[in-house]
């Protein structure tokens, strides 16, 4: 019997995908294996989990859609009661972009870039015949209010690469919300995202789905963010459910230690250094250009204390890493001066002694690109070895066992090539490979980034256990206020191209704020119910009191 | 500086932003010019600079010092190098390419015809392989994997393996040899009709198609592919567009410019193809035209056709590039 | 890799290449008359005793076609080396050093591409004297434009990895850099190209002597064969089809190989599918 309030059930759902490993036979792999699930009409699930939980097969399985090779091989899905696996092929296009509609992660390549955005927005529903041309525009402008477009009379008139990428992903939303569905499915709509942006794309897409009364699935690794938006949660792992309940338990009393430690990712702090004057770095009042024109650093002057942490925070294009280049000598400054342990640097790179460049290492945010994939682990950390100190034979190989225990790793992983490892033991080689020259000074650039939270969580501790062992300073670049509560001694908030905040954390991270920093902090989704809500009301006030 | 020149500077530095389209056709316009007049120099000065007297050469075993003397003089080869690059130039403009050395007689007058003769059958040849090229190119899509685009992908590899007179040789060999269906050589002259000159093409059109239509093809299929792979066909296909709307309404618009590209380029290289295929038909255009005059080392002729063959090449590989840019909706529709 | 890797296609690429060189290498042995000698009447049939035959001037056809492995093989080889050893050198160099270099090579490079390269071949080779090492070294110089062009593409593609930026920062010399940071990841796409562009040579050095400006009688080269026999064909007389179909046989088999090559390198970079 049908349940009327139910709108989606999937039931025991199981995905599987042909694989060929080079070299190999070929391989049936399982992806899902027996999720559950319900979802009434008007209401909000998020499937929540870490890259190859399977929660964007899920997600498109919905749409009884499988990318590349990848196959539902049991169970059902049942939309209204009618299981959607079992209907014909035209059964199954009435259903896609008129019953449920998709908004993907990258709205910048899942839009046509021959069409007009608006005729993109309605095309769904003119060939589904579920309004006139006339109707559709209607809804579309409608859409485009509700969610905060700019312009929205004429907003449709515009191409893709004519409006922002925050624009582009509520756009999306629009076009998915433009048949009237019942269901939505975000795939991870606001990841591509800065955080201040996000937190505008988040906050219209709720709006526009509870003003639709549409339900939705909401694919996310990040906890925050779907608990500001779910009524339901579910944990995924591996493709297997790991817990699944109520977005208020979830987040409040989880019962699994995975969903635990998912919850209490954030939770790392770190006492900040009361003693801050033995400099080590000392950047004043530079600046630097791209081709001699673009100028993309302004002034910048900040300084970094012996044995502790710097953590640069700034969203895309605020001139974050430049910085790092201009430490580093990859891009050479054209005012102002960078020192360290109190000698002027050279500003380019090959003016700079062999001993500066092995003092100053750099991490970077892809260690599948910092590596080449053509040597061995044993062969990456054991160069700078040979190169800076002339390590050979028996002391090398002991030295690079050290550091490989030293990244929590072990002598089994020398003859490996960076492509058999996971993204956090790349990482962790990375670091491995920067400690060998011995540095004062180790650069990162938003190393975990690209991690999962409980493996970018894993490499955060390693960091910081190393400074307490080897009394290396960092300078931490990242856009996530929360690392930077659990590593930074000192802080500087930078925005297009200039320091906007710079001191100790107590001082930068309290009251009086400048705007930006006031945003920059607000924006951050906090691991807690009602915090969106919160926010935008302060917002509200705000700007009524202005 | 004055004051009204800082003024026009940021005027004139505004109209690449405002008509970013329109300034990369003009950039591409110049650039083919730019090239035309290198490619100019360098057959001219690689003519000169090479090794190997021509007056030597071209009187062979009687070459007697006065003999030779006599022969710069009457050739021209006793001015400086630089006034007589720029005659030549100049008269190239004009369309006069000077007389050859060989027949004594004007090489204008004698390209003139020869070149109709080849754009003639470069023209058939290009009517027939570009439609069965992309047909075939969509068909290898279509079915993907599958055994028809298995079939077209080995014949395609086998044919562009193949050298341009082989495949001439066997056609000749069947169909005018022992079927007796095809006229060889493939001589055309002023009095003939139209039928009948098609008729005399039948062969090297063939040829020049099979030449082709291999290398087209794969490269139609191959950009086909990167389109339907990209994110947007998945868009539409979650939209529940069927695939032949998908195809129509959001394939073909992004696939024009990367076919009409392809198809561009390979016309280029009928510039080459011909010259093989008319040696191999006797067909009286160009190309033969060239090879005859390489064989005596008639240098006015050897310049003038290489310099044509060139420019054509330039040309279409030009048109290449306007068109991808016209394509793209990023420059037609800037921000 | 694994011999059972290799699939059939490419196994027949391999044999073919090898069962030609392998008639080049032993071509006085194998050879049943000499390359020059006349031995019987004017495009004779096959026979026992010729076993396919004689060309336009009596000579046997069988032992020209081996003789002519000899010429076509080494002629092609060495112009495809050489024009490697060119392109590779100079697109490398342009790669690393950037800036006026680079410039200056490529823009050059533009400019000697933007000529077809059989014409650019006959306005050259019209000056030229006739001599088998002019042919080599005009074959590689033209033909080290396009390894010139790949070269570059892909050099850069490496050279932008963050890991070499990283053997930058650790102070490495540009010989580290290229030899044991670039190369070893180019090597693949290189590999193909090396067979493409012999398999080019061999079709353009057979159409150059088919034209008349290659390889010059009395030598046999296949190409020239072909020129050769060509006006027997008009009496249905198929010699000038069997040096021409050699060419054909012999750039199919090394394509064959080019294009197992290019599929492994493209399944190499595809990677794992997004789940």
């Amino acid at each position: 019997m049908p349940d009327d309030t139910k709108l989606l059930s999937v039931k025991d759902l199981k995905i599987g995908a042909t694989i060929y490993p080079p070299g190999e036979d070929p391989q049936d792999i399982g992806i899902v294996h027996g999720v559950s699930f319900d979802l009434e009409k008007g209401k909000v699930l998020g499937l929540i989990g870490e890259s190859g939980a399977g929660k964007s097969t899920i997600g498109l399985a919905s749409m009884a859609y499988g990318r590349g090779g990848i196959r539902i091989t049991g169970g059902e899905v049942l939309l209204n009661g009618e299981d959607i696996l079992k209907l014909s092929k035209s059964g199954v296009r009435k259903l896609r972009g008129a019953k449920v509609c998709y908004v993907a992660q990258s709205a910048a390549a899942a839009f046509n870039p021959a069409h007009k955005l608006g005729d993109q927005v309605i095309e769904a529903s003119l060939k589904h015949g579920l309004m006139t041309k006339e109707e559709a525009r209607k809804r579309a402008l409608y859409l485009f209010q509700v969610l905060g477009l700019p312009n929205p009379e004429t907003f449709g008139d515009r191409f893709p690469h004519q409006v922002s990428g925050g624009q582009l992903q509520r756009a999306m939303t629009a076009m998915a919300l433009c048949p009237n569905p019942e269901l939505i499915v975000f795939d991870e709509p606001t990841t591509a995202l800065d955080v201040t942006t996000q937190i505008d794309v988040l906050a219209a897409i709720k709006h526009a789905i509870e003003e639709t009364d549409t339900a939705a699935l909401y694919i996310t690794h990040d906890l925050a963010v779907v608990a500001q938006i779910s009524d339901d949660i579910m944990v995924l792992r591996n493709g297997h459910m790991v817990e699944y309940g109520t977005a208020q338990q979830i987040i409040e009393a989880p019962k699994e230690e995975y969903t635990r430690a998912l919850v209490n990712v954030r939770e790392m702090k770190k006492a900040e250094a009361q003693d801050q004057s033995d400099v080590i770095l000392s950047v004043d009042h530079v600046s630097a250009s791209y081709g001699g024109h673009f100028k993309v650093l302004h002034d910048v002057s900040l300084t970094l204390a012996r044995g502790q942490t710097l953590a640069i925070v700034g969203e895309s294009g605020s001139g974050k890493s430049t910085l790092a280049r201009v430490i580093t000598g990859l891009l050479p400054l054209t005012e102002g001066t960078v020192s360290f342990n109190g000698e002027v640097l050279p500003p380019a790179l090959k003016q700079r002694s062999r001993d500066h460049l092995r003092r100053i290492q750099l991490i970077y945010q892809m260690a599948d690109t910092a590596m080449n994939p053509r040597q061995t682990v044993g062969e990456i950390i054991g160069r700078p070895l040979t190169f800076y100190e002339g390590l050979r034979g028996k002391a090398k190989r002991a030295r690079i066992n050290e550091l490989l225990e030293a990244i929590e790793m072990g002598d089994g992983f020398y003859d490996r090539y960076p492509a058999e490892l996971s993204g956090g033991q790349k990482q962790r080689v990375a670091i491995a490979r920067a400690l060998a020259a011995r540095p004062d000074l180790i650069l990162c650039d938003e190393p975990t980034s690209a991690l999962d939270p409980l493996v970018a969580e894993g490499i955060l501790k390693l960091l910081m256990k190393l400074q307490k062992e080897t009394q290396v300073s960092y300078v931490f670049i990242t856009h996530d206020i929360a690392i930077v509560r659990a590593i930074a001694d000192s802080i500087a908030v930078m925005l297009q191209g200039k320091v906007q905040r710079f001191g100790p954390k107590s001082k930068v991270l309290a009251p009086p704020f400048d705007d930006y920093t006031d945003l920059l902090l607000k924006s951050v989704p906090e691991m807690e119910i009602g915090w969106l809500e919160r926010v935008l009301e302060t917002r509200k006030m705000e700007s009524a009191g202005n | 500086m004055t004051d009204s020149d800082t003024d026009k500077l940021p005027a004139l530095l505004g109209f690449p932003k405002r008509y970013p389209f329109l300034t990369l056709i003009l950039q591409r316009l110049g650039l083919s010019v730019i090239l035309l007049f290198a490619v100019s120099v360098l057959i001219f000065a690689g003519v000169e600079a090479l090794p190997g007297d021509f007056a030597s050469t071209y009187l062979g075993q009687s070459a007697t010092p006065q003999a030779v003397a006599n022969i710069r003089q009457d050739l021209g080869l006793d001015r400086p190098v630089t006034t007589r690059y720029f005659e030549w130039l100049g008269g190239a403009l004009h369309g006069d390419f000077g007389t050859s050395w060989a027949s004594k007689q004007s090489v204008t007058e004698q390209i003139g015809r020869r070149l109709g003769n080849s754009l003639f059958l470069a023209f058939f040849a290009a009517i027939i392989s570009v439609p069965l090229a992309v047909g075939l190119g969509m068909l290898a899509v279509f079915y993907r994997n599958r055994f028809p685009d298995r079939l077209i992908n080995v014949i395609s590899l086998a044919a562009i393996s193949l050298p341009e007179f082989f495949i001439g040789y066997l056609l000749i060999l069947f169909f005018s040899v022992n079927l007796g269906i095809a006229t060889f050589p493939a001589t055309v002259y002023d009095t003939m009709s139209f039928g009948e000159r098609l008729s005399a093409i039948a062969l090297p059109t063939a040829t020049l198609v099979l030449v082709v239509l291999a290398h087209m093809m794969r490269m139609t299929r191959a950009a086909i592919l990167s389109v339907m792979s990209s994110a947007y066909m998945e868009t539409a296909e979650l939209k529940g567009l069927s695939a032949f709307n998908a195809i129509v309404k959001h394939a073909a618009p992004n696939a024009i410019a990367p076919i009409v590209n392809v198809v561009a380029l390979n016309l280029a290289y009928l510039v080459v193809g011909v010259v093989v295929v008319e040696v191999v038909f006797v067909y009286p255009g160009m190309g033969q035209y060239m090879v005859d005059a390489v064989t005596v080392r008639d240098m006015p002729v050897v310049q003038a056709c290489g310099l044509i063959f060139a420019a054509f090449y330039i040309l279409l590989n030009m048109l290449a590039d306007i068109i991808a840019i016209a394509a793209n909706p990023r420059l037609r529709h800037p921000r | 890799m694994r011999m059972k890797d290799i699939p059939l296609s490419a196994w027949i690429g391999i044999i073919g290449i090898l069962l030609a060189f392998f008639l080049a290498i032993f071509a006085p042995l194998i050879a049943p008359y000499g390359e020059r000698e006349v031995v019987g009447e004017i495009w004779e049939q096959m026979s026992s005793q010729y076993l396919l035959g004689t060309d336009n001037l009596g000579r046997d056809l069988l032992s020209r076609m081996i003789y002519g492995a000899r010429t076509t093989l080494f002629v092609a080889l060495a112009a495809s080396v050489l024009s490697f050893s060119i392109g590779i050198f100079l697109s490398f160099t342009a790669a690393v050093t950037r800036g006026i270099v680079d410039q200056v090579l490529s823009r050059f490079n533009d400019l000697m591409m933007s000529v077809p390269t059989l014409i650019f071949a006959l306005v050259v080779l019209a000056v030229l004297p006739q001599n088998i090492w002019i042919l080599i070294t005009v074959m590689a110089v033209l033909d080290s434009t396009r390894v010139f062009r790949l070269g570059r593409a892909v050099a850069l593609d490496v050279a932008v990895m963050e890991f070499v930026e990283a053997a930058r920062l650790r102070g490495e010399g540009s010989m580290w850099i290229i030899f044991r940071e670039i190369l070893p990841n180019t090597l693949s796409p290189l590999l193909a190209e090396f067979g493409l562009r012999f398999a080019f040579s061999i079709l353009f050095l057979s159409t150059l002597s088919f034209l008349g400006l290659g390889i010059q009688p009395p030598a046999a080269d296949w190409g020239g064969m072909v020129k050769d026999n060509k006006d027997g064909i008009i009496f249905g007389i198929p010699a000038a089809l069997i040096p021409g179909g050699a060419i054909a046989a012999l750039a199919i088999c090394v394509n064959l190989v080019v294009d197992w090559l290019l599929r492994r390198t493209s399944s190499l970079k595809g990677g794992r599918g997004d789940a």
